[in-house]
C-alpha cells in the first residue's frame, strides 16, 4: 500500500529506507523512525481494535503516550501483550494486531536479557524537553554529575522545528544543547528512557528501551535495562498532557488530541487527515491548525471560546462553538483500519444554529495538564489550578523542583527561562475551562478504555457516592493502561459539577508507580533461573558432585543429601551410610554451618543474655551446646559455643538460620544494648568444616594429625584444640550430633579440598563413608536431638523439647526468660518431643502426618477431629531396623507407652508413644 | 481486528443507590470506629442477626478506602492451627451466600488455591497443613508437581527454576471476590438498616468515665456511645494510644500490583512462600500480586520499589509466560501485624470497648467471619466462642495462636 497521508517536506523519518509490517494481516510499510501509530495514520489507518466492554471501534487518539485508547498486541517479533501503537518503533517484518481489549501473553518463554544500572548524581533531569535541556545543561555547566531521561528517540520534547531560540531553529538549539552534554563526561544522556517511579531521597526508576528498535541488535545487549538513579536533586521537566473535551461519541477513531497531530506532521511528516475540524478551547490548538494547512490540510476550527486568540491568522475560526456528537461513515466502512472512523461532527455554534461538517480528523484541545506523576510518587502536593483547568504542584518538596509545563508553564519562553531567548510567540489568550459539552451523557465517553462515561459518573453520584475515589471505583474510570492520564481531571471536573462542589473540594485520586507500564521481565532483571537467589557451595561441592552426590536446598546453600552407589535409591544409601557411621567412621560435609566471631569485652554477657543458658561459665577451650529463644521464649536456633578466648566466643548457628541469627545479635546489640563491647563478624564462608563421625573416628584424626593428642583425657568431649598440618592451622573440636564418638574439623576454607582429602586417605582402612544430610538427620533423631525449623515451628519451648537443663535459672535475665513465666508455659498439656514407633514395625510415617487419639473401631469420626500433634521426622533407621518418627505430642512425655492413631492415606496407623532418645539412651558411645 | 468483547468484560453493574450521607447524631448504641471492610460487615451483622441498628461506623477518610480497596482479594480458610481455621472457615461458608445475604453481585469466584512447596520442610509443613485441614473438616488435598501443572499448566513445575516446584497443597473452595463490591455490599445493606456511615470523620479522642467510654471525639463533633467496636486495622494502636491501652500491634506498608489485562492463563491462585509471590487473575483478566510486607514500620501508604522488582522475578521465575506482562499499578496498604501473626479480637481494658485488629495480610478473607463475630461479641457482651482464643491477653497467659509456622508469608 502507499503511504497516502505522508507529506513531503516534513518529519524526520529516514525516506530513503522502506520498511514492511503487518497490521491485522496486511502489509503496510514505514521507514525507520516511524512509531507502528505514525507509519498506520501513514497509510490512512486509524482503527485499530474494539474496546472492552461495549466492543466498539478504538484508533490511535494521541502521537505519544498520553493516548488513552490506541492499543495493539505485537506478535513477531516476539509477543507482547498492550502496547501503545503510539510508543513502539517500527522496525522490518514487525507482525501486529488489534485488540479488543485484552493482551495476549506468548506461549514460549522469553530469552531475552534484561538487566540493571545503577547512578549517582548530583542533579537527575527528567525530560528533554525545552525546559529539561536548559536544566541539564545549566547543571553541567556548574560541574555536576548529571543524568538527563528522556522517554522519546530524540530530544526535544514538544518542540517541532518551527521555533525560534536564541535566534536559530529549535532544532538546532537542541542539537547543540545535546552535543554540549555528550562532551561532557560527568553527563549522563539516555534518550528512550522512561523515567516511570520516584522514591524518598531522590531515587528514580527509568526504564531503558535498548533493542526493539533496531532491526539487528548486537549480540548481548540486554533489551531493556532499569536505571535506579539516586540524585541529590531531581528536576521534572515531564511537560504536560493535552486535555480532551467530552462530547457524545468523542470515542471514535480519526479522533486525536490537537497537539499529537502536529507532532505526527513534523516528527514523522504524517498528515493525520486531509478534512479536519478543530475543536478547541485552547491556543495551542492553532499553531497545529495552521501547520496542518500548511501541509495542505483543510481546518475548520470550533472555538469554544466567544472570541479567536490572537494565533488564529486567517484560518477560519467558528466560535463559541460546541461538537454535539460525530457520526461515523455510512453504512460503515468495512475496509481495515477504517471501520467506525469519524466521518462528520455535528456542531452548534455561539449563536444556537445546529449543522454539520464532514471531516476525516476530529482534533481536540481542552487545554493542558502538567504531567506531574513523578512529583506526586513523592508526596508532593497538588492544587486545583482554576486557570489551567488542572491540577499542578502546590509547593516544593526538598531536593525536588518542577519546571516548564510539568509546573503548568506552557509559553515557551517561559520554559526556557532567563538565560535563554524564545523567538516571538502569540500572545497567550486564557482557556477556557470545559469538561464537556451537553448531550447524550451515555454516549459521552470519559474513560473511552474502559467504556466509561458521563452518565456513569452520574449514576455513581446518584448512588450516594461523594469521593473522587468512589467515583473512580464505581465508573473505573482512570484505571485502565493509561491510568487516566488525560481525563483524571476531567472525570474529577464532571463529578464536582455534578455535585456542585469545587474541583479542589473534590480532589484527584492518586498517582501510582508506574508513570507508564513495564514489562514484568525487565523489572525481574537478571535475578532469573540460577540467578534468582544465589547459589551457595561449599569449598568441596566439586568433590561432592564428582561422587554422585544428590543435593538438597537448604536455604541457599546445595548440600550433599546422600551419595548413591549404582543401584541404590536414598532409602539404601542412606541406611548404609549410617550403618558405616554406627559401626566404623562416616565424613560430612558440615561447612554450611552458620558461624559467628564475636569479639570484644563484653562478648561473654551478650551471649549470656541471647542464649538461655549460661555462657559466660564456659571455659577457654571448651564448648557447651546452647539454645536461644525469641521474646516470646519459643526457639529460633540452637548450636555449639566455643570459648577462643575470655573476650572471644566462635557462634555456630543451624545452616538456614546463619543469617537470621546474625541479624537478630546485631538487632539487639544495636537497637537495645549500643554500650556493650563487642562486635560481630560472620566467618561462615571462611571455615570449612568436616564432622569425622563414628567409633573409628580417633584413629582417622589421629592419623591425620599427630600433633594432637587425640585419647579422651587429652580430649575430652565438648572441648577443642588447635593443631597445625603442613603449616596450617587447623581447630578440631570433640562435638557429637549422632551420639557417636566425633571430631570436627575446622580449618580455612582455602585448604579445605586438601584437607577433605587428607581425611579420606586417613580413613581409607578404616572404610570411611561420605555420608549426607539426611543420614546426618537420622543419626540425630535416633539420638532425640531436634532439628530446629523441623522438629520445631516456632511455638515450641526449650522445655518442651525436653531441654530444660538448658535453661538457666541463675542468670537475672536473657530473652526468653519473661515469657517462660507465662501461666501456659506450665501448661502439662502443651506439645512435647517424643518418640514414636509404628506398632507394625513397617510403615514409615509421613512427615506432617496428624496424631490423633486411638480409634477404638479403627475408624476416623467425622470433622472436628481433635488433633494431638504432627510427626516431625521420620525415616527408617538401620541401628533399630525399623521406621521410627519424633513428634510433637500433647502432654507427651506423660504419654510414654500410649498407642496413638496416625491418618495417612485414608488409613489409620497405630504407633507407639516413646522417648524420643531411641539409640544408647545412656550416652555410652560419644568416647568411643 | 476483532469486535467481540473478551470474556470478564461485563461486569455487573453496581447498584443505583449505595448510601446516604448523614450528619452524625448526638449519640448511637454502637459506634463502630473503622469504616472498612471489617467495620461495615459488623454493622449488617448487628442489624441482620441482633435486630441493633442505631448504630454509627465512623471512617476517617472514604469508606472502604483502607486495606479493603488494596487488597489482593483472596479468601481460603486453610490455615493451621483449630483457632484459625475455625474462624476461616466460618468466614468462607458465610462468602458462599453472601451474594444472597447481601442482594449485591460480589464476584465470589471459587477457583481454588494453590500453596507451593518448593523445599523439604514445605512439603513438611504442607503435609502437615493438608492433614489438620482434612481433620478440621476444612477440603484440603496435597498434589503432586504433575497435578499441580494440570490445574494451573502455566506453573512452570520444571526442574529448571532455582527452587523447583515439589508439590503443592490445594484448597478448591478458595477463591476470589471484588473487593469494593464486597464493602459496598455490606456499606448498602447496613445503610438500608438505618446504619450511619459517616465518612470524613476522624476519631480524634474518647470520652472516659473509669473504665468505660461514654464519648467518641470526632472531627465531625463529639458523639455519645454505648459500645464502641474498634476497626481500624493498621490504625488500631493509635486508637488504643488514646485509650491508653498497649496492644503488640506493628504496622508495615504491604505492597500490591496489577498487569493490564490479559486473555485468561491464569484458572486459580497460586501462592509460593519460598519463591515469595501470590498471584490470580481478576475476572476482567488483569494479573493480580501481592508478596511480602515492607520490613520498616509506618502509616505511609506506599512501599520501596525492590519489594516490587523481587516479587517481579518471583512471579517470571513461577510464571515464564509473564515476562512481557506489563506492570500497571502499584499501591500499598497498611497491615497491622501481631507477634504471633493471629488477630487480637475481643475486649479491653475498658468495660464497653471491643477491639478488632491484628490481621496483618489476611484481613479481607475475614471479613464476613469477623463481622458475623464481632457483631455477636458486641451484642451479646462477651467474645464469640470463634474469636475468644485471639484476645489481647494471650500474650500475656502466653496462649499464642502462632501462625508463623505456618502461613509465614502469604495471606
Amino acid at each position: 500500500m502507499s503511504s497516502d497521508f505522508r507529506v513531503e517536506g516534513y518529519g524526520r523519518v529516514d525516506r530513503d529506507q522502506t520498511l514492511t509490517f503487518t497490521f491485522d494481516g496486511r502489509t503496510y510499510t514505514g521507514h525507520p523512525g516511524d512509531t507502528i501509530a505514525s507509519a498506520l495514520l501513514a497509510n490512512g489507518v486509524h482503527t485499530l481494535g474494539s474496546s472492552v466492554k461495549l466492543g466498539r471501534p478504538r484508533g490511535i487518539g494521541a502521537s505519544w503516550t498520553e493516548d488513552a485508547t490506541g492499543l495493539i498486541q505485537v506478535e513477531e517479533p516476539f509477543p507482547e501483550p498492550m502496547l501503545l501503537a503510539t510508543a513502539v518503533e517500527l522496525v522490518d517484518g514487525m507482525v501486529v494486531r488489534g485488540l479488543n481489549g485484552q493482551g495476549r501473553l506468548a506461549q514460549i518463554p522469553d530469552t531475552a536479557r534484561y538487566d540493571r544500572k545503577y547512578h549517582h548524581v548530583d542533579t537527575l533531569v527528567i525530560g528533554a524537553g525545552p525546559a529539561g535541556l536548559v536544566a541539564a545543561r545549566a547543571a553541567a555547566r556548574r560541574g555536576e554529575r548529571v543524568a538527563l531521561l528522556d522517554d522519546r528517540a530524540e530530544a526535544g520534547g514538544s518542540l517541532t522545528g518551527t521555533e525560534t531560540i536564541d535566534g536559530r531553529p529549535s532544532r538546532d538549539f537542541v542539537a547543540e544543547v545535546t552535543t554540549e552534554l555528550a562532551g561532557n563526561a560527568q553527563v549522563v544522556h539516555l534518550p528512550r528512557t522512561t523515567a516511570f517511579g520516584h522514591y524518598d531521597d531522590g531515587f528514580v526508576l527509568a526504564l531503558e528501551r535498548r533493542t526493539d528498535h533496531l532491526s539487528d541488535p548486537p549480540a548481548g545487549r540486554s533489551r531493556q535495562r532499569v536505571h535506579r538513579v539516586r540524585a541529590k536533586k531531581v528536576v521534572v521537566a515531564t511537560g504536560a498532557h493535552e486535555r480532551p473535551i467530552v462530547f457524545a461519541d468523542n470515542d471514535r477513531p480519526g479522533i486525536l488530541l490537537a497537539a499529537s497531530a502536529r507532532d505526527l506532521l513534523h516528527r514523522y511528516g504524517v498528515l493525520a487527515g486531509r478534512e479536519i475540524v478543530v475543536f478547541t478551547s485552547d491556543d495551542a490548538a492553532y499553531a497545529a491548525a495552521l501547520d496542518l494547512v500548511a501541509a495542505g490540510a483543510k481546518v475548520t476550527v470550533l472555538e469554544v471560546r466567544a472570541q479567536a486568540p490572537a494565533g488564529a491568522g486567517d484560518l477560519h475560526v467558528i466560535t463559541g462553538a460546541r461538537v454535539l456528537s460525530t457520526r461515523a461513515v455510512l453504512p460503515a466502512d468495512e475496509t481495515v483500519g477504517n471501520h467506525g472512523r469519524i466521518a462528520s461532527v455535528a456542531v452548534m455554534d455561539g449563536g444556537g444554529h445546529e449543522f454539520g461538517l464532514t471531516c476525516d480528523l476530529l482534533l481536540v484541545s481542552g487545554g493542558w495538564n502538567p504531567t506531574a506523576h513523578l512529583f506526586s510518587h513523592v508526596r508532593g502536593p497538588l492544587a486545583y489550578d482554576e486557570a489551567l483547568g488542572a491540577f499542578r504542584p502546590a509547593r516544593s518538596v526538598p531536593g525536588v523542583e518542577v519546571v516548564g509545563a510539568a509546573d503548568g508553564v506552557l509559553d515557551l519562553a517561559g520554559c526556557l527561562g532567563p538565560e535563554v531567548t524564545a523567538g516571538d510567540e502569540p500572545e497567550r489568550t486564557p482557556g477556557e475551562v470545559i469538561w464537556r459539552v451537553p448531550g447524550a451523557t451515555d454516549r459521552q465517553f470519559v474513560d473511552v478504555q474502559r467504556d466509561a462515561t458521563v452518565a456513569d459518573i452520574a449514576r455513581a453520584v446518584g448512588a450516594g457516592l461523594r469521593s473522587v475515589e468512589h467515583v473512580k471505583r464505581y465508573t473505573t474510570i482512570g484505571t485502565a493502561h493509561d491510568q487516566g492520564k488525560t481525563t483524571g481531571v476531567i472525570a474529577a471536573g464532571i463529578a464536582a459539577e455534578l455535585l456542585g462542589t469545587g474541583v479542589q473540594d473534590l480532589g484527584t485520586t492518586t498517582f501510582r508507580p508506574p508513570y507508564t507500564p513495564v514489562a514484568f521481565a525487565a523489572l525481574a532483571g537478571r535475578e532469573r533461573g540460577e540467578l534468582f537467589d544465589p547459589v551457595r557451595t561449599t569449598a568441596v561441592h566439586d568433590w561432592h558432585v564428582a561422587h554422585g552426590a544428590v543435593f538438597e536446598d537448604v536455604g541457599q546453600w546445595k548440600r550433599a543429601r546422600h551419595y548413591p552407589q549404582p543401584g541404590e535409591d536414598m532409602e539404601a544409601a542412606v541406611l548404609r551410610e549410617c550403618t558405616a557411621v554406627r559401626g566404623g567412621v562416616g565424613i560430612l560435609d558440615g561447612s554450611t554451618l552458620g558461624k559467628i566471631d564475636v569479639q570484644g569485652p563484653d562478648s561473654a554477657v551478650l551471649l549470656d543474655r541471647l542464649y538461655t543458658n549460661m555462657m559466660s561459665s564456659l571455659k577457654v577451650g571448651s564448648v557447651r551446646y546452647g539454645v536461644m529463644c525469641g521474646v516470646d521464649g519459643m526457639v529460633i536456633d540452637d548450636g555449639t559455643v566455643l570459648r577462643l578466648a575470655d573476650d572471644r566466643f566462635m557462634v555456630i548457628t543451624t545452616t538456614g538460620g546463619a543469617a537470621k541469627i546474625l541479624d537478630w545479635m546485631e538487632e539487639w546489640v544495636q537497637t537495645e544494648w549500643p554500650g556493650l563491647r563487642v562486635h560481630l563478624a560472620s566467618v561462615t564462608e571462611q571455615w570449612a568444616v568436616f564432622p569425622v563421625v563414628g567409633p573409628r573416628s580417633r584413629e582417622v584424626i589421629g592419623a591425620v594429625f599427630p600433633g594432637l593428642d587425640v585419647a579422651n583425657a587429652a580430649f575430652p568431649f565438648m572441648t577443642w584444640r588447635d593443631t597445625v598440618l603442613d603449616g596450617v592451622p587447623v581447630r578440631v573440636a570433640r562435638i557429637s550430633f549422632s551420639g557417636e564418638l566425633a571430631y570436627e574439623v575446622n580449618v580455612n576454607a582455602w585448604y579445605a579440598p586438601a584437607m577433605w582429602e587428607r581425611l579420606l586417605e586417613a580413613g581409607a582402612p578404616h572404610g570411611i563413608t561420605p555420608y549426607g544430610t539426611e543420614t546426618m538427620h537420622v543419626l540425630r533423631a535416633e539420638k532425640g536431638y531436634p532439628i530446629i525449623g523441623q522438629d520445631t515451628d516456632g511455638t515450641v519451648t526449650p522445655h518442651d523439647l525436653g531441654m530444660a537443663w538448658a535453661v538457666s535459672k541463675k542468670k537475672p535475665d536473657f530473652v526468653g526468660k519473661r515469657s517462660f513465666a507465662r501461666p501456659l508455659n506450665a501448661d502439662p498439656l502443651r506439645k512435647q518431643l517424643v518418640g514414636l514407633l509404628p506398632t507394625d514395625s513397617t510403615t514409615k510415617l509421613p512427615e506432617g502426618s496428624q496424631i490423633v487419639e486411638l480409634c477404638d473401631d479403627g475408624v476416623l469420626p467425622a470433622p472436628p477431629v481433635p488433633m494431638l500433634g504432627h510427626v516431625t521426622s521420620s525415616y527408617r533407621s538401620a541401628a533399630l531396623g525399623r521406621p521410627f518418627a519424633l513428634a510433637l505430642l500433647k502432654g507427651g512425655r506423660e504419654r510414654v507407652g500410649d498407642i496413638v492413631h496416625v491418618p495417612v492415606g485414608g488409613q489409620l496407623v497405630a504407633a507407639q508413644i516413646t522417648s524420643s532418645v531411641l539409640v544408647d539412651p545412656e550416652g555410652a558411645r560419644r568416647d568411643g | 481486528m476483532t469486535s467481540a468483547t473478551p470474556p470478564g468484560a461485563h461486569l455487573p453493574e453496581h447498584g443505583d443507590f449505595l448510601w446516604r450521607n448523614p450528619e452524625p447524631k448526638k449519640s448511637y448504641d454502637v459506634v463502630i470506629v473503622g469504616g472498612g471492610g471489617h467495620g461495615l460487615a459488623t454493622a449488617h451483622y448487628l442489624a441482620k442477626n441482633h435486630g441493633i441498628t442505631n448504630v454509627a461506623v465512623l471512617e476517617k477518610g472514604w469508606l472502604a478506602g483502607g486495606n479493603m480497596a488494596r487488597n489482593t482479594t483472596l479468601i481460603r480458610s486453610n490455615y493451621l492451627w483449630d483457632e484459625s481455621a475455625a474462624i476461616y472457615e466460618h468466614s468462607l461458608k458465610l462468602w458462599e451466600g453472601l451474594e444472597d445475604d447481601l442482594g449485591y453481585p460480589i464476584l465470589f469466584s471459587q477457583r481454588g488455591v494453590l500453596n507451593l512447596a518448593h523445599t523439604e520442610q514445605d512439603v513438611r509443613d504442607s503435609v502437615r497443613r493438608v492433614e489438620a485441614n482434612k481433620l478440621n473438616g476444612v477440603d484440603a488435598e496435597w498434589l503432586t508437581p504433575d497435578e499441580v501443572a494440570k490445574i494451573c499448566p502455566i506453573v512452570n513445575v520444571s526442574g529448571d527454576i532455582r527452587y523447583p516446584v515439589q508439590g503443592a497443597t490445594y484448597q478448591p473452595r478458595a477463591g476470589i471476590a471484588k473487593h469494593d463490591w464486597v464493602a459496598w455490599g455490606f456499606a448498602r445493606k447496613a445503610d438500608e438498616a438505618g446504619i450511619d456511615l459517616i465518612q470524613d470523620c476522624e476519631v480524634t479522642g474518647f470520652v472516659t468515665d473509669g473504665d468505660t467510654v461514654t464519648g467518641v471525639c470526632t472531627t465531625r463533633g463529639d458523639i455519645a456511645c454505648g459500645t464502641v467496636a474498634l476497626c481500624a486495622a493498621g490504625h488500631t494502636s493509635v486508637l488504643l494510644d488514646m485509650l491508653g491501652v498497649p496492644a503488640p500491634l506493628s504496622s508495615h506498608p504491604l505492597q500490591a500490583l496489577v498487569s493490564e489485562l490479559l486473555e485468561p492463563v491464569h484458572p486459580t491462585i497460586v501462592m509460593s512462600n519460598q519463591v515469595h509471590v501470590y498471584v490470580s487473575q481478576a475476572h476482567k483478566g488483569e494479573l493480580v500480586m501481592g508478596a511480602g510486607v515492607d520490613s520498616y514500620n509506618g502509616y505511609g501508604q506506599r512501599g520501596a520499589f525492590h519489594i516490587i522488582e523481587r516479587q517481579m522475578a518471583a512471579a517470571v521465575e513461577l510464571f515464564p509466560v509473564f515476562a512481557r506482562a506489563h506492570l500497571l499499578r502499584t499501591w500499598a496498604g497498611i497491615v497491622d501485624t501481631t507477634p504471633d501473626a493471629s488477630p487480637i479480637v475481643g475486649h479491653t481494658p475498658y468495660r464497653n470497648v471491643y477491639v478488632n485488629s491484628g490481621w496483618g495480610t489476611g484481613g479481607f478473607k475475614a471479613t464476613p467471619g469477623i463481622g458475623w463475630c464481632l457483631a455477636d461479641t458486641v451484642a451479646h457482651g462477651r467474645p464469640h466462642e470463634y474469636v475468644a482464643p485471639f484476645a489481647l491477653d494471650r500474650f500475656v497467659t502466653g496462649a499464642l495462636v502462632d501462625e508463623h509456622g505456618a502461613a509465614a508469608v502469604a495471606h
